[in-house]
């Protein structure tokens, strides 16, 4: 984030606690709505209902869940937000999309903090994460009292804002956990190594190492 | 209400028809014929009686409407309206309202969860509120604006066309009640010859602009009406002159719920086989970075 952090042994550090948890609180939040939701989406997911409690119960408590993660994620976009501009070098690198899907990665541009891919993700999350709120909203019967013909098109737009986010978060939980190795560590001991930085995001590297 | 012979053309949030073998069923149908409605509510009464339904005391704004509107505990209410025409004279319009049991019903399209609506195969439709979860996707897909949430219980409630005492052989309540024959009941292919008749009779009459009430956007309905003004059905406080399920009810829950699953599937295999063919990005370790 800034260059005031310290690279030791254990390696550079990404993240700290205070936004580790935030993250934790908005994946553990954004899991239970997307399975309950799911849920009422289609039938075939009906079954998810049990993860709350039933049906009634998922139906109580999915919005005020959705209260929280939007709450959680609002201080994540308010830290990360600037880190997430896009600069002529993610362009630039997005060029090279089919050799990054391929590991194909030397000689890539040097990028900062987030590469293309996370910085498209983190606006898609904002804008569904706006809509899902005024939407979820609009269908929250149980405190609001809206006409029928807004609730019919909240359905369809919080239904697409869902869908649009969980794509995205699938691609994200993919390439963390399993693609791009040396990543989870950042979002659990808060840390990566030299090589993953200097790998990933040598302009961060090199930013708060202040070295090279 | 669960009877051992259900027999179900329909049912909420399932995929695959539900018993449905018994073809003999007939189709039913209420024909309420407006041009004999004197509005004295008995109809709204026997519903109270037969359900066991007790709504609110209400208070006299100035009309003969009491309650104002439908609620979990008022499955019909009597709409009265007063209609000016051009020339000065004035039409009061009455209207028995309440569920229409349509023979698509927006409703239970709408319905997340599986079994809260059923329409039976004689064309009832009915809340089985013991699997409503009280989410109100049922209220926006009604076309005409009928079901309402409990605030007691939280589950939405609506004319049943007294699916029990239908089962057994006997008429809705509202109709043994009715004192001028208003209401009728019985099978709908009897109910549209009927309805039809008084059509005529009433055209022969001079009231030109009678017409049976069946709206085909919803395939129909198992409610009917005889409409004096049949050419003018808003009149009579908001009855649709072209009622459909909304087209955003139908992109919600048509097309979007399997396009959008295979969608979210395929994201995940997708990655998965990404993993498979091409591997991860390997992290080399600190030390061997350095000696490079
Ligand atoms: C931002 C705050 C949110 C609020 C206030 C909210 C509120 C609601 C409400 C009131 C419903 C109606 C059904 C119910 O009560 O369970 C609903 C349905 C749903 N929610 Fe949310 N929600 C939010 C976030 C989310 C998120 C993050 C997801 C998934 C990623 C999601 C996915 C869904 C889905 C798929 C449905 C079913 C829609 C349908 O039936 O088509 N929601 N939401
Ligand atoms: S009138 Fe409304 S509540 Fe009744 S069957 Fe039709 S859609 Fe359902
Ligand atoms: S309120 Fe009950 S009956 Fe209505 S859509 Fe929801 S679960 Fe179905």
């Amino acid at each position: 984030m800034t260059a005031t952090v310290r690279v030791t042994s254990k390696g550079v550090p990404r993240y700290s606690r205070n936004e580790r948890v935030t993250h934790w609180i908005v994946t553990i939040t954004f899991f239970l709505l997307a399975l309950s939701g799911l849920a009422f989406f289609h039938p075939a997911f009906w079954p998810l209902t049990a993860l709350l409690g039933g049906g009634v119960w998922s139906r109580i408590l999915h919005p005020y869940i959705g209260i929280v993660m939007f709450l959680a994620f609002g201080l994540m976009g308010l830290r990360y937000w600037r880190e997430n501009i896009i600069q002529p070098f993610d362009r630039e690198w997005g060029k090279r999309l089919p050799d990054i899907i391929n590991n194909r990665d030397e000689g890539l541009p040097e990028i900062d903090k987030y590469n293309l891919g996370q910085k498209q993700l983190f606006w898609a999350m904002v804008v569904t994460m706006l809509l899902l709120l005024a939407s979820g909203v609009v269908l929250w019967r149980d405190l609001t009292a809206f006409p029928v013909a807004a609730i019919r098109i909240a359905a369809v737009v919080h239904a697409l804002a869902a869908f649009v986010l969980m794509l995205g978060i699938i691609v994200h939980v993919y390439s963390a956990i399993f693609w791009v190795k040396g990543s989870m560590r950042a979002m659990t001991l808060g840390t990566v190594s030299r090589s993953w930085a200097r790998h990933h995001h040598p302009l961060w590297y090199r930013r708060v190492a202040g070295k090279e | 209400m669960n009877m051992q012979s259900l027999n179900l053309d329909k049912r909420s949030a399932t995929t695959t028809q539900p018993p449905d073998v018994r073809v003999a069923e007939v189709p039913v149908a209420k024909l309420i014929d407006i041009s004999k409605c004197i509005g004295c509510k008995a109809c709204q009464v026997a519903c109270m009686e037969w359900n066991d339904l007790r709504d609110e005391i209400g208070i006299n704004v100035g009309s003969y409407e009491n309650p104002r509107d439908l609620s979990a505990e008022s499955w019909t209410v009597m709409r009265f309206a007063e209609y000016q025409r051009e020339n000065g004279d004035m039409e009061w319009l009455i209207r028995k309202d309440g569920c229409m049991h349509c023979a698509d019903p927006g409703c239970l399209k709408a319905c997340p969860a599986p079994g809260a609506i059923v329409k039976y195969s004689n064309g009832v439709v009915d809340f089985i509120s013991e699997n409503c979860v009280g989410c109100g996707y049922c209220i926006a897909g009604c076309p005409f604006n009928v079901p309402r949430i409990s605030s007691i219980d939280n589950k939405a409630y609506k004319c049943s066309l007294c699916s029990d005492r239908v089962s057994v052989g006997l008429e809705p309540a509202c109709v043994k009640a009715c004192p001028t024959g208003c209401i009728q009941f019985g099978s709908k292919v009897d109910m549209i010859a009927r309805g039809k008749k008084r059509v005529g009779d009433l055209k022969e009459r001079g009231v030109q602009t009678a017409a049976l009430y069946d709206p085909p956007g919803v395939g129909g309905t198992h409610v009917m009406y005889v409409l004096p003004r049949g050419d003018a059905p808003e009149r009579y406080s908001g009855l649709p002159a072209d009622p459909s399920i909304s087209p955003w009810v139908a992109v919600w829950k048509g097309v979007s719920k399997p396009l959008l699953s295979a969608g979210l599937g395929l994201a995940v295999l997708g990655a998965f086989f990404h993993f498979v063919t091409r591997g991860p990005k390997e992290e080399h370790a600190d030390e061997e970075e350095e000696k490079q």
